[in-house]
């Protein structure tokens, strides 16, 4: 599969479905998307430049192993959940925002947070079980 | 408090990382910890003799009601500095016993915990976090008693424990959800002045049976008594400190506390009686039979608790300063004996009473703790155990018509456990020392001097009563219900009835120590009848229990995924099906269906195309190249039907599954019959019976009327309440934000299978 055509789309679709994996994280309050899709997305760029340029390439680009995303996603989106608990007394997952609304993000909340956490342990867990597999395949 | 019950647990975790210093020469450090709470409880005693209760409340789950409330009164009072006090003499003893021992520090670990957990209990004021430390100590006890965990009798020992106290925890819960339903709190300060209205309660018998169910697993009562002798494959400070001294004792706390919540009607008090006299008789018999050093000490333990049980059921303030005093004799010289009895273990090799004869030249200080524990086991006066001893004599007779027969019940087991105690405290000493034994070594002093000073404890509390009278007996007795103003402890009461039956006691247990000795033929004897105990009777059901569910398991889980499948589909076609069959109106409104587009047709041709190309390809890839097609033409309908999200995850889902499919498959042999004739047919006709199954099943909820009040609810809150306008993702990370969390964690949790199942395969070496 290791196509010229391919390998050359690669280098270039790679930051970009980056990028549009962080907008569709970034834009999911609003409108269809969020962190579980854009998670994926992210995750597709990544097989995709696998299977143009090799796993290791991959897994060099990455520079560590994507499984660590796991436990940092699911920090994020614990701390996201406990953040009102330890800091104002409220129950567990209590949304809390930001007063003021910001350009390009909108109303910044926890709710972002826990969303960057989700998208991280997808991201993780999908590489994770696919350079998994494909490995020992 | 909080601190304090938390210290054992802070220390655990900070054994994790710093076990290596305390596995040496530092390991008797680890004592301090025990000491500093029994100091810190200790200084409680003139608050809490004075009349006072202490309470301090933490919110945990205020929504359910659930707290962690900590009230010490006179009961919590005497069981902390118990569990401490004992606590920091086998802590010290262990840093002794197991020297050298490579898993010291996890020793202490397991120890520090079940400590804290054992103070959470008797300290908790609310149910349910007095369940959780129950079940904390349950399985802080199965690790200990696992601790030799290359010995099979060892591993099995653990489970027995577990399942048994395990269940009873289950039933503590029940019991106190009941309670917690009928009386609104789980507050056993507040529960106080519902007696009667509990009592009126349709459930009262009910919940006083689960926490019976509780108390009786937990403190080894007939017939579940038979998981604490298997306990004793622990190490010996174990044994000392869980299995005799502190955590049965959790049973009669429970009994203890509930008692003003639950007492003082004819069920609990007739039923607690019952079954402590069976159990204190049942064991004190068995207590003849043994030879072990350890067994013997287990059966009087279980007899003790008995005679505990017995007291509480009795339930007058006689009977309850009686239970109260009888629960620090015990706790004295029960734990002496054992400890004894790990000292002859580790310095002479044997625990076997028959060859054991004449240590006291060799173990002098521990031949001391020995006779004077087993003299205040026997009740001999000036120990404790003679005012122990009189007081259970004193309220039983005093106890109603029934005063005979009892009485007989008591004095027998009082024998019984006369006769046990000389064997495991006096036996062992007296005599001529065999040739064997001539080398044996005198122990550290960090060994000898824990019983040492417990049995010295037994005899002062027996000459100065008042000692324990004012501080710890007359409070523990109010805070169990009674009126403590009666109460006076002595050693000398006068001649009457009770003294000759004292009398009688030590004369009959005297003579039957020194006419039956303890013989292995004597116990093979009884091992013939062994078949009829409760034991080997939930044994066999446990095996019964474990071959069905293995037939079970091998029936469905034969680990073919088409089995696994076509069993879902098979299962749900003839539930289903039988559900619309007898249910079903197929009322289906045709007209209200709105017109196809020319969209939905062109999707559904390209589905069906699809279906049949993947069931007839004969390449592996190609079927699932089209079941990517599949994918994706389901995504155009989401599309269609205006479900955005849906339709996203759903493309990004299905082209990952396509590409795992492919990375797997790739591998394999392009053709491959693994289906004959037969069984498409057979596989065809299931899944065509499931697609008609289903769509049946999609008519039949059309035509109900939709509730939509709670998509209507969060349609109108999810901007208000949470700043968001796309209501899916607002469900997904707020209203419904700790479902998503838990999802990941099993997304999580389910890579690092599939990585450890990939990736971490055993070595040759490793592998059986």
């Amino acid at each position: 599969m290791k196509t010229i055509i391919l390998r050359t789309a690669s280098t270039y679709l790679l930051p970009v479905l980056l990028l549009f994996s962080i907008f569709i994280l970034l834009r999911g309050h609003y409108s269809p998307g969020g962190g579980f899709v854009g998670g994926l997305i992210a995750s597709i760029a990544f097989v995709l430049h696998s299977f143009a340029r090799g796993l290791d390439n991959t897994k060099e680009l990455l520079r560590m192993h994507p499984g660590f995303l796991m436990p940092i996603g699911l920090a994020i989106s614990f701390l996201a959940g406990v953040t009102p608990v330890i800091f104002l007394d409220m129950p567990f997952m209590t949304g809390l925002w930001y007063p003021e609304h910001l350009p390009v993000l909108g109303s910044l909340g926890t709710a972002l947070f826990f969303d960057l956490g989700v998208y991280l342990v997808v991201v993780g867990v999908t590489l994770t079980i696919i350079f998994t597999i494909s490995e020992s395949a | 408090m909080l601190l304090a019950i938390l210290l054992g647990f802070i220390f655990s975790i900070f054994l994790v990382f710093t076990g290596k210093f305390f596995k040496g020469k530092l390991s008797i450090l680890a004592s301090g910890i025990p000491l500093a709470l029994f100091i810190y409880f200790a200084q409680f005693i003139n608050r809490i003799s004075s009349g006072e209760v202490i309470t301090q409340e933490n919110i945990w789950v205020p929504s359910f009601g659930v707290n962690l409330g900590f009230t010490l009164d006179g009961l919590s009072l005497l069981f902390s500095l118990m569990i401490t006090g004992i606590g920091f003499l086998v802590f010290l003893y262990t840093s002794a016993y197991l020297k050298n021992n490579k898993y010291l520090d996890r020793f202490y670990g397991y120890l520090s915990m079940f400590m804290a957990a054992m103070l959470g209990l008797v300290l908790s004021d609310n149910l349910i976090s007095l369940f959780v430390f129950w079940e904390l100590t349950s399985i802080t006890s199965f690790f200990l008693i696992g601790f030799n965990n290359t010995n099979q009798a060892s591993r099995k020992s653990a489970i027995t424990a577990l399942a048994i106290t395990g269940i009873g925890g289950l039933s503590l819960l029940v019991g106190a959800l009941f309670l917690g339903a009928i009386t609104g709190t789980y507050s056993i300060t507040e529960m106080l002045s519902m007696n009667p209205e509990i009592a009126a309660n349709p459930y009262y018998t009910l919940i006083v049976i689960l926490i019976f169910g509780a108390a009786f697993t937990k403190s080894a009562q007939f017939p579940f008594h038979f998981w604490l002798p298997g306990a004793m494959k622990a190490p010996t400070p174990v044994s000392t400190y869980l299995h005799s001294a502190t955590m049965v004792k959790a049973g009669i706390y429970l009994l203890l506390r509930l008692t003003p919540v639950l007492g003082d009607h004819e069920f609990w008090n007739s039923t607690l009686v019952i079954v402590g006299a069976i159990t204190m008789v049942y064991s004190a018999v068995h207590t003849l039979f043994r030879t072990d050093l350890k067994g013997i000490l287990a059966y009087s333990t279980i007899s003790a608790l008995g005679i505990l049980v017995f007291l509480i059921g009795q339930g007058t303030v006689e009977a309850l300063t009686a239970a109260a005093v009888f629960i620090i004799v015990h706790a004295l010289y029960k734990a002496t004996l054992f400890l004894v009895t790990g000292i002859i273990d580790h310095q002479a090799g044997t625990r076997d009473t028959t060859v054991l004869r004449g240590l006291r030249k060799v173990l002098f200080p521990v031949a001391i703790a020995g006779f004077l524990a087993a003299i205040s086991s026997a009740g001999i006066p000036p120990t404790i155990g003679f005012i122990g001893k009189e007081l259970t004599y004193e309220s039983t007779f005093h106890f109603g018509n029934l005063a005979i027969l009892l009485m007989v019940l008591i004095v027998i087991t009082k024998i019984l456990l006369l006769y046990a105690g000389f064997v495991a405290g006096i036996r062992p000493f007296t005599g001529t020392l065999p040739e064997r034994f001539e080398k044996t070594k005198m122990p550290n002093f960090l060994l000898w001097a824990p019983p040492l000073l417990l049995a010295v404890g037994g005899v002062i509390f027996g000459i100065f009563p008042g000692l324990i009278e004012a501080s710890i007996v007359k409070p523990l007795v109010n805070a169990v219900g009674g009126n403590s103003e009666e109460i006076h402890l002595k050693l000398w009461h006068g001649v009457s009835t009770v003294l000759w039956l004292s009398v009688i006691t030590i004369t009959v247990g005297t003579v039957l120590y020194f006419f039956i000795k303890p013989s292995h033929k004597l116990e093979q004897t009884v091992a013939k009848i062994e078949w009829l105990s409760p034991h080997s009777i939930i044994l066999k059901m446990w095996d019964f229990f474990f071959n069905f569910s293995k037939i079970w398991t091998n029936l469905f889980q034969n680990g073919y995924l088409r089995n696994y499948v076509s069993t879902i589909m098979v299962f749900m076609i003839t539930l289903t099906g039988y559900a619309l069959f007898r249910t079903a109106t197929y009322s289906v409104d045709y007209m209200s269906f709105s017109r196809i587009t020319v969209y939905e047709a062109v999707t559904s041709i390209i589905m069906l195309i699809a279906v049949l190309y993947t069931v007839f390809t004969k390449s592996r890839l190609a079927a699932v190249a089209a079941m990517g097609i599949m994918g994706y033409a389901i995504c155009m309908l989401f599309v269609i039907y205006s479900a955005p999200d849906l339709a996203m995850t759903q493309f990004s889902i299905d082209t990952l599954t396509v590409i795992l499919f492919v990375l797997v498959l790739y591998k394999l042999p392009k053709y491959l019959t693994l289906s004959d004739y037969k069984m498409r047919i057979k596989d065809g006709v299931i899944s065509l019976a499931f697609g008609t199954i289903i769509t049946l099943l999609i008519l039949e909820v059309l035509a109900e009327p939709i509730n939509s009040e709670v998509s209507d609810y969060y349609a109108a809150n999810a901007y208000i309440l949470a700043h968001g306008k796309n209501v899916v993702n607002v469900i997904l990370v707020d209203f419904r934000g700790a479902d998503t969390m838990i999802e990941i964690s099993v997304l999580a949790i389910a890579a690092i299978g599939v990585f450890a199942l990939l990736k971490l395969r055993l070595k040759k070496s490793d592998q059986r």
